[in-house]
């Protein structure tokens, strides 16, 4: 009987423990100081710098790159946390390649930026690993705000709110804060709980209560905060998941991609967790990428992503193809999911069809192929599921299935604000929900004291 | 090939390249080690008159500045001359000499300010065969408060002197090192032109203090809580230097007087410059006690090669070269108009040169056109200040552009003058001479 690495089927135990721990370890080291200087020397401290222009939080990076070079983490931290107050996690998880590192001048120059994203990890942690608090919590208007859902949107609203002297209670659903930081995001690119201890920073500002195991819809609703507070954050998650519209796709085996990243988060011991020796990957996004890296990182033999259009269309950064790639995973492209084949209910196979590009639509081409597949992830997609918000006595407005929300975050109901993936218009990255999360609060704060004076 | 075989005041050595008196001349371990990676001749380190040595701190020496990246820019030390017994050194600079026949070999020499003393370690010396000496009238701490040093180098009627009582006492060559602590540069060099000196060497170091630890408020380097003025030399202090040898070749008074440049050659090119201002020769420290021996590799290949593309025979041929372009500012051309040019394929666009031009000059550079960012120079703005040239990261990418006469300057909204004119003549000056009709 194959064991380990060749078990056949969905299953744990494939590599040894150290190479889980190794396979798991942090994606990119931290700097320590001596790289810190080294790193920080290349910054030309742009005049108006196109990496400040291309953050979603704006973070003044050439002020904190060069108080990093002077010797002055703390300081730089704090320009950090001043438009940013996730700035630790988002060091970690932004796609720096396609945001602030894309548009570095030394990037242009010589095809080599300066390590935004890590020099930024390396101001945040040394502010962070002394607990060293930047914001005073001042005295307490007497206001109260809600905010649903404690994911990036919602803490970053929570202590820019509290950083104003107002009370928030957050109500999430799941069991831990954090949204995707904790329950999304590839495990490599978070180590060491960091999610739950940038929870405990963000909120010892004083003046947040996080309640958990509160869903909208199900707990309470709109109505009821709208009622019972001053104002209302909405920040919730997308938590439908598109279905791969081919058949069979109900058998065993067949996963959203999401549910086993969160899994694997939240995993314990690793090698319980159960991967195929096969594994498909459905999809062409930053999920995709994760769920197949990580089904390689436990040990699936082969890993093969396939997605409907082609290299240049996908939403994954060429820094998250190329590394997948490097850890052993295939990326197919023009392929669509027809069939999932099943054996006695369990997954098989997957037929799927070649696509092309026919007078700018994508269509079948009618030629097929199959492969061998015991596991299945679907990663195409989430959708927002407004029904939750059906409680309120006025419907809220959505545009394209999600929430319709002016330039501040304001939604159409009044004193109702919204932010993060449920709302229509943004990104689907962590840095713009802090964004959006910090600008509604401001916006909140604006309303609930005639234009910031309480 | 280029024949960089160099000739000082008759002391020969198989390239211009020499170790500076300084540590990595104390003894013969350190100067074999140099002459086998190709050093053309070395200033042995300082000896002082024959008694108890001489005593150094037992803390920090050194103290230093650095650029991006941790690279050295300036050091400073508070060693003192040799510590090491005066006969351990006479002998070994005379093996050294008979096993390296063809490298040069001077001894720098710091006695004190009496005839008796110079006329006591001359002969000494001589008895080595070395190839001359280097008067070291600039070490600008220690010695100089026991009246020796740059106390002497600070004083020209003591250079003058003592250089007198050298050349009296001595067939071999005097090369006179001077301090640049003083106002007036030619003043030494004159007094030691009129001691008779062979030749001069420059500069010794300068009087600094290279930082202060704030925990405890102590100048760096640290000795015990206190510090003192150190020497300062290194890549720094070379535009300094390259003045003071350019000030000496100029002056009518010691024009042609043999000068040994210091300060901050660190490549090929810092050699280059220092001998087409005037230099006979080059002298190596800070360089070699940041890299090792080995850059001198790159010092002779480099200069060999400048040498052959540009079709220069010998050394001959490039000292001096560039000392009659060095003039006073009064004689400038003014009707001579650049303008700054931005390569805009080169251009990374950092706005670097925008945000200095805005903040601290002439608002002469643009940093948006049309809604996109975009570095121009407004030539109608510039006056040609060449500031932004000098902060630009990218090599060339700015460059200033000297308008041809006739060509319409949009700054003053006149053509060039195709005349030269200077401050003497120009109608401003108060003080001007009126051409002759």
């Amino acid at each position: 009987m194959a064991t380990g690495h060749f078990k056949e089927g969905i299953a744990g135990g494939r590599l040894s423990s150290e190479q889980y721990a190794d396979n798991f370890s942090d994606l990119h080291p931290p700097l320590d100081h001596h790289e810190a200087l080294v790193e920080s020397d290349r910054c030309y401290f742009c005049y108006d710098a196109p990496c400040m222009n291309a953050c979603p939080t704006s973070i003044d990076i050439p002020l904190f790159i060069r108080q990093i070079s002077t010797g002055n983490p703390i300081g730089s931290a704090k320009t950090i946390f001043d438009q940013n107050i996730l700035g630790g996690m988002c060091a970690r998880v932004c796609p720096t390649e396609t945001l602030c590192e894309e548009v570095c001048v030394r990037e242009v120059a010589e095809g080599k930026p300066v390590q935004i994203g890590r020099l930024q990890r390396y101001a945040t942690d040394v502010a962070m690993s002394e607990n060293k608090q930047f914001y005073p919590r001042p005295e307490p208007t007497g206001r109260s705000i809600a905010v649903v859902g404690a994911g990036p949107a919602g803490l970053a609203a929570a202590h820019r709110l509290a950083r104003h002297g107002h009370d928030v209670t957050i109500l999430e659903a799941r069991p831990k804060a954090g949204g995707l930081n904790e329950y999304g995001i590839a495990a490599y690119k978070s180590v060491d709980n960091f999610a739950q201890a940038e929870v405990d920073y963000v909120t010892s500002i004083g003046g947040i209560d996080i309640q958990n195991g509160k869903a909208l819809g199900r707990d309470y609703q709109l109505s009821d905060l709208i009622r019972n507070y001053d104002a209302v954050f909405l920040g919730m998650g997308l938590v439908g998941v598109n279905a791969l519209r081919a058949d069979g796709e109900d058998a065993a085996g067949v996963t959203n991609a999401v549910e086993f990243i969160a899994e694997l988060r939240q995993a314990s011991d690793l090698s319980g967790l159960p991967v195929g020796r096969r594994v498909v990957v459905i999809g062409g996004g930053m999920t995709a990428i994760d769920a197949a890296v990580q089904s390689k990182l436990l040990g699936a033999e082969e890993v093969t992503i396939c997605y409907r259009r082609g290299q240049e269309h996908m939403n994954a950064s060429g820094f998250e193809q190329d590394l997948a790639a490097a850890n052993g995973v295939t990326i197919r492209h023009w392929l669509q999911p027809k069939r999932v084949i099943a054996e006695g209910g369990k997954v098989s196979g997957i037929e799927l069809e070649y696509t092309a590009m026919n007078d700018d639509k994508l269509a079948g081409t009618g030629e097929m192929l199959t492969l061998v597949a015991d596991q299945v992830f679907k990663a195409i997609g989430q959708s927002f599921v407004p029904a939750a918000l059906n409680g309120s006595e006025a419907s809220i407005e959505l545009e394209a299935g999600r929430i319709k929300v002016d330039a501040e975050g304001r939604t159409s109901l009044a004193k109702v604000w919204a932010g993060g993936d449920c709302i229509f218009g943004g990104d689907d990255l962590t840095v713009s929900a802090v964004a959006q999360g910090r600008d509604a609060a401001e916006s909140i704060n604006r309303a609930l004291t005639s234009n910031g004076r309480a | 090939m280029a024949d960089i075989r160099n000739n000082f005041v008759g002391i020969k050595s198989p390239n211009p390249f020499w170790l500076a008196s300084a540590p990595p001349t104390d003894k013969a371990y350190n100067v074999i080690r140099a002459f086998k990676a190709g050093w053309g001749g070395v200033v042995w380190k300082t000896l002082g008159e024959e008694g108890p040595p001489v005593v150094n701190v037992n803390g920090p020496r050194y103290g230093a500045i650095w650029g991006a990246d941790r690279r050295l820019l300036g050091l400073n030390n508070i060693e003192l001359i040799t510590d090491r017994d005066l006969q351990v050194n006479l002998r070994e600079i005379k093996q050294v000499k008979k096993d390296w026949p063809d490298r040069a070999i001077v001894v720098s020499l710091m006695v004190p300010c009496v005839e008796d003393a110079w006329k006591a370690i001359l002969p000494v010396v001589e008895e080595t065969e070395a190839d001359g000496i280097e008067l070291n009238f600039g070490c600008p701490h220690g010695m100089s408060e026991r009246g020796m040093g740059a106390a002497v180098g600070q004083v020209p009627e003591y250079i003058e002197m003592v250089v007198r009582w050298c050349k009296q006492n001595t067939r071999m060559p005097v090369i006179t090192k001077l301090t640049p602590n003083i106002t007036d540069v030619r003043k030494p060099a004159r007094a030691a032109l009129s001691g008779g000196t062979d030749a001069v060497s420059l500069i010794n170091t300068i009087n600094s203090i290279t930082g202060v630890d704030l925990d405890s408020f102590a100048p760096q380097p640290t000795i015990d809580g206190k510090g003192s003025h150190g020497g300062y030399c290194g890549p720094a202090v070379k535009p300094i230097a390259m003045n003071m040898v350019a000030e000496i070749a100029r002056d009518p008074e010691t024009r042609g007087l043999p000068i040994s440049g210091i300060g901050g050659i660190t490549t090929w090119r810092d050699a280059a410059e220092f001998m087409a201002l005037g230099a006979g020769n080059v002298q190596v420290c800070t360089a070699a006690m940041t890299y090792g021996f080995k850059i001198v590799q790159e010092m002779i290949a480099g200069l060999e090669n400048w040498m052959d593309e540009k079709g220069h025979a010998s050394l001959d041929d490039i000292v001096g070269r560039a000392t009659p372009n060095v003039t006073d500012w009064q004689y400038l051309n003014l009707n001579y108009v650049a303008k700054a040019h931005i390569d805009q394929d080169a251009c990374i666009k950092c706005g670097r040169c925008h945000i200095a031009c805005e903040d601290t000059s002439h608002q002469a550079i643009t940093s948006m056109v049309d809604g996109k960012r975009h570095f121009e120079v407004i030539e109608a703005e510039c006056v040609g200040c060449n500031l932004c040239v000098n902060v630009c990261p990218v090599e060339n990418c700015i460059t200033m552009e000297p308008l041809a006469a006739g060509a319409m300057d949009q700054r003053t909204g006149k053509p060039v003058s195709p005349v030269y004119a200077n401050w003497t003549t120009h109608p401003n000056n108060p003080m001007a001479k009126v051409a002759a009709e």
